[in-house]
């Protein structure tokens, strides 16, 4: 195959990139690929994807570079790499994140498992919305008597 | 080291699951973390090594684990972390900077363990064909298990917690490696391809991230993995990927029907390129295996066992020949080598074709 650039070497580079909704392969040279790799670098890499998104919030200046307590990353940080540092970073920056996931997900709600070491055990009392969510994924799972457990529990609270 | 891998009778690889004939492969993956580290990108070499040493230790006791292989990625060299790589046991990301990385895999290589990847740990289960309740069932059993002996980062309203918030929540990946050559030949795919990406599914090549689609595969996963549970969002995948066979299926037919004779025109030059080539590349290989199979689902083909063309989709990938081998090979003598082994493995295989 010649690459569609220089139509002159062989093609080793085989790209395809999703445009306007359109897909468009590409088969390009190792020479003619370079300057296209600068361009996908800026193009594609998830922490610019990030980066425009948090700048959206309105971050102020001062919430970027407050640190995480536990790792020591800053906001102004975990823009730039998009990737958060640790489990603390999660709760010191909650404000950023949590509209970040909403857009990622469409969602900012756990609804999944929970880990077995008993963690469940732990935490105060669930809200009726989580006990339905476990309620559903009882269900998926077939784990009817988890379901019937979690059924009677909200039925309870919906009595008090 | 690792040697075996070339005799492994035992692994996912020379299976036929459900469905084989279109979904090579079904994959799901959890990311998980220790809640008392920093996520790998913010450790020194020394904690890694803490992590990796913590988790050899126990791996052992883990019932899903017990007869698993324990590997650090600085003790091996270049080719074997790329044989590790064309297994489907580690991601791209894994092959590079070595240090403080690590994989455990189970001997049917169903399970896989990265260590110290983007999180401290992302768990898989892989089955061949459409199996995705086996991949569950196993990898949650793994999950359980693990979150008995290690504290996970984990916050009730968000979830399991992972380095790159686009796999907050359920840390859930689930996909299969479809092979869809009727849809590419009657270039229904791209629209579909599109559609995939509207509503939320990725669409990648054969290797995962950043990976060309080569030999008509196609790697289908989610996007979304927080506010479903795991079992929803693996069904919703299961749905489209149901979708996208029938359509295969139909496009297949369409094929059969309309344009039977160069259908048996092609995949009878995909046998005679491949039983008398003396050089041949991987791309090349992977699109005349993927028509070879075409003819085979379409009955053009006869007498050629699928899981003999599986074999041969895994073992011509470059790390698998320079382990036959024993040593490296430019890419001259892999073209070379590459060529004399698909000879040889088509030639013991009988072949009754439709005419005669």
């Amino acid at each position: 195959m010649v690459c569609d650039v220089c139509n002159k070497n062989s093609a080793t580079v085989h790209l395809t990139e999703i445009v306007n909704d359109k897909v468009v392969e590409m088969h390009i040279c190792q020479n003619c690929a370079k300057p296209k790799a600068k361009e996908l670098k800026g193009q594609l890499s998830i922490s610019d994807f990030l980066d425009n998104l948090l700048n959206k919030e309105d971050v102020k200046s001062k919430e970027l570079s407050a640190n995480c307590s536990f790792c020591g990353l800053t906001l102004a940080e975990i823009n730039k790499k998009g990737r958060l540092g640790c489990r603390s970073c999660y709760e010191t920056f909650k404000e950023a994140v949590t509209p970040l996931l909403k857009k990622l997900h469409s969602a900012t709600r756990h609804r999944g498992k929970f880990p077995s070491s008993g963690m469940r055990d732990v935490l105060q009392e669930p809200k009726e919305e989580d006990l339905k969510g476990r309620l559903k994924r009882a269900i998926c799972l077939q784990e009817y008597e988890e379901a019937a457990r979690l059924r009677d529990e909200i039925k309870a609270r919906e009595k008090k | 080291m690792l040697k075996d891998f070339l005799t492994n009778q035992d692994s996912w690889l020379n299976q036929e699951g459900p469905s084989s004939d279109i979904i090579f492969s079904s994959r799901i993956r959890l990311a998980r973390n220790f809640s008392d580290y920093p996520f790998p990108h913010r450790l020194s070499k020394f904690k890694k090594e803490n992590i990796l040493n913590r988790i050899q230790q126990v791996y052992k006791q883990v019932n899903c684990l017990r007869k698993s292989s324990f590997l650090r990625m600085e003790e091996l060299d270049n080719l074997e972390r790329q044989l590790l790589l064309e297994r489907h046991l580690i991601s791209l990301q894994h092959t590079s900077s070595p240090k403080g990385k690590g994989v455990i895999f189970s001997k049917d290589e169903r399970i896989a363990v990265m260590i110290n990847e983007e999180d401290h740990l992302r768990l898989q289960v892989i089955s061949s064909g459409f199996d995705l309740k086996l991949c569950w069932h196993l990898l949650d059993e793994l999950d359980n298990e693990l979150g008995l002996r290690f504290e996970f980062a984990f916050m009730p309203d968000l979830g399991y917690l992972t380095s790159c918030p686009t796999n907050v929540g359920t840390g859930l990946r689930v996909s299969c490696m479809l092979r869809l050559p009727a849809l590419v030949i009657t270039k229904r795919i791209n629209k579909i391809l599109e559609l995939l990406t509207k509503i939320s599914f990725t669409v990648r090549g054969l290797f995962g991230e950043g990976t060309a689609a080569y030999g008509d595969f196609f790697q289908i996963s989610n996007q979304v993995c927080l506010g479903l549970c795991e079992v929803e969002l693996i069904e919703n995948l299961a749905g489209v990927i149901n979708q996208i066979k029938e359509q295969e299926v139909e496009a297949r037919r369409t094929l059969l029907k309309k344009y039977k004779l160069s259908i048996e025109d092609s995949t009878h030059r995909a046998l005679a390129i491949l039983r008398n080539s003396r050089l041949i590349n991987s791309k090349e290989a992977l699109g005349h295996l993927s028509m070879l199979s075409l003819g085979l689902d379409l009955g053009i083909i006869k007498g050629i066992k699928r899981n003999v063309i599986n074999n041969l989709f895994i073992i011509s990938q470059p790390a698998h020949l320079q382990k036959i081998e024993d040593r490296p090979l430019k890419e001259q003598e892999r073209d070379y080598i590459r060529a004399e082994i698909i000879r040889d493995k088509l030639k013991q295989e009988d072949f009754l074709k439709i005419r005669n």
